[in-house]
């Protein structure tokens, strides 16, 4: 079966390491919630951009220089129109998600908060949304507050004005990398600003699959990455609102993000460089401009619709295969989820499923998705997970269910 | 690649489905706890030593078949043995899984050390990301002797 919306045949061609085998049989790539697979333009523009223009940005004044700035600025432009942000320079490079939920933390968090303060996050948070957090609980004394999820992996937002009462920060997941839950991102932002609270969004799992409008969501802040979204790893993105950045101290110290130094002090650059200190990942940034342009060419409601489809093929096929065998965590639901899918399967431990799984070159994660918290919570300490993407299609259902139908025949269960 | 009938030999797969020593040991027991960060699996080993023997050993935690069927093997392996013996033997099972010694040189295998039933892990260094799944209980053991 094929789907309407993309033509994931031809798609699939454009990854070099989609036409890979492995003993004899083809990839079958199931790992995209983790990193997503890199289409040939994307290194294509990467291999190019390091043969002809690759130069140090911002701080030379040849030819060559100027034209690796532009490379790397006009990356900057994609991502702000990819996110409809209002200006480049509120789109901050950083390493990865990771970092800028961590700069986030460190600079508006040690600015603003007090002991005693309240930070709200929902309990179905990445690791990268909590351990920052949990950091200034130790160090000032902060208080969190968690928002509690319903029983089909969605967040319970009965009790959120409650929680909000007082805070100053609401950070949460646009879709949870375990559940692959999409959360109502404009509701939430609306409360967090009812209460006073600014709106940290992590868009990690969501800005890959969906269209994304920051404006529209009166966002104050949004994370995400690169090399979930078909580009390199080494680049992330802090989306932030101009005054808000404006008012934070900076993150990291050194090159590029000073005005001027003295022997007595400093005074910080001009927006996006106070929060980018030394040399940033600029090969990286151009290969980010060109996974957008690639997105952006199949149109990212296209892949949304792709993935409804997909998800919801996943669930009835998994469901009418395996019945009470599967255990497929969050919603059934595919217009409040995404398609990741974490499930467990006949009392098989997640590790050895994806062992089994590997022997049909089927690449699932097994394991807490550094979401341990949340793996408490469901009563586990691991599941398997299946991600699907764009380059995936409903033949790749077929083959995952067919692996997991090898399993039984090993564990006997 | 190699097959799935070097790593889930029999042996192993009737540890995971009939675990031996399961369960706690009440205080003053030693009790340790070995987390695997990459997989969430946790394993606690309870020990009771008296005369430098350990006269009873307890495994609790959940994991894989790989981890649970190693913890299992190697509660049988040790109880009613010295505590010297013991570490001899977590030495000789730690080299066939091909971890180096404390210098980072490689463990040669000691003759006097019989491994018997251990010797069915060996096939778990053909995957070498498993390998933190057999030592997990070896580790949280020499943990549990560490604060005894």
């Amino acid at each position: 079966m094929s789907t309407s919306r993309l033509d994931v045949t031809a798609i699939k061609r454009q990854f070099p390491l989609l036409q890979r085998e492995l003993n004899g049989a083809p990839l079958v790539y199931l790992d995209s919630a983790n990193t997503s697979q890199k289409p040939q333009v994307v290194i294509d523009a990467m291999t190019t951009f390091m043969e002809h223009s690759y130069a140090p940005i911002n701080r030379s004044a040849y030819q060559l220089a100027a034209e690796a700035t532009d490379a790397f600025e006009g990356a900057r432009t994609k991502v702000r129109k990819f996110i409809n942000a209002r200006r480049d320079h509120e789109v901050v490079f950083t390493k990865n998600a990771t970092e800028s939920l961590n700069l986030v933390a460190y600079s508006w968090g040690r600015a603003h908060l007090r002991a005693g303060d309240v930070v709200v996050l929902t309990q179905m948070e990445h690791h990268a949304n909590i351990v920052p957090w949990h950091m200034l609980v130790q160090e000032k004394g902060i208080e969190l507050r968690w928002v509690p999820l319903t029983a089909e992996g969605e967040l319970d937002l009965t009790t959120l004005p409650q929680l909000l009462d007082g805070a100053k920060a609401f950070s949460f997941t646009a879709m949870s990398n375990v559940l692959g839950t999409i959360t109502p991102v404009e509701q939430l932002c609306r409360a967090a600003h009812d209460a006073g609270a600014i709106a940290i969004v992590d868009g990690c799992q969501y800005v890959p699959h969906n269209v994304t409008d920051v404006q529209a969501w009166g966002a104050d802040l949004l994370a995400f990455s690169s090399h979930k979204l078909c580009g390199p790893s080494g680049i992330g993105v802090l989306w932030g609102r101009e005054a808000l950045l404006d008012e934070m101290p900076p993150f990291l110290g050194g090159g590029n993000m000073i005005a001027d130094v003295r022997f007595d002090g400093f005074t910080t650059a001009e927006l996006p460089a106070k929060f980018e200190a030394g040399t940033p990942p600029i090969t990286e940034a151009v290969g980010l401009g060109a996974a957008i342009d690639f997105l952006s060419g199949l149109g990212m409601a296209n892949i949304r619709q792709h993935e409804i489809d997909v998800a919801q093929y996943a669930i009835s096929t998994l469901t009418e295969r395996f019945g009470d065998d599967i255990t497929l965590h969050g919603s059934r639901n595919v217009e409040v989820r995404g398609a990741t899918f974490s499930f467990a399967f006949r009392d098989i431990h997640p590790h050895d499923l994806s062992q089994v799984l590997d022997q049909r070159n089927v690449c699932v994660r097994a394991g807490h998705h550094c979401a341990k918290p949340l793996m408490r919570l469901l009563g586990v300490n691991a599941t398997a997970r299946a991600s699907f993407y764009l380059y995936n299609d409903t033949d790749d259902v077929d083959v995952l269910a067919d692996a997991l139908d090898g399993a039984t025949d090993i564990f006997g269960f | 690649m190699p097959g799935l009938e070097d790593l889930y030999r029999e042996i192993i797969l009737d540890h995971h489905r009939n675990p031996r020593n399961r369960g706690e040991l009440p205080p003053p027991a030693s009790h340790a706890v070995g987390h695997n960060p990459l997989c969430g699996d946790e394993i606690d080993v309870y020990l009771e030593v008296s005369d430098g023997v350990i006269s009873d050993v307890k495994v609790g935690g959940q994991g894989c078949s790989i981890s649970q069927s190693s913890a299992s093997m190697m509660s049988q392996a040790v109880k009613g043995k010295p505590v010297e013996e013991v570490r001899a033997l977590v030495r000789r099972f730690k080299g066939m899984m091909s971890i180096p010694d404390d210098d980072g040189n490689p463990i040669e295998p000691d003759p006097a050390v019989k491994l018997g039933d251990l010797e069915a892990l060996q096939g778990v260094v053909k995957f070498p990301v498993r390998i933190k799944c057999a030592t997990l209980a070896w580790n949280t053991l020499l943990q549990a002797l560490d604060q005894d």
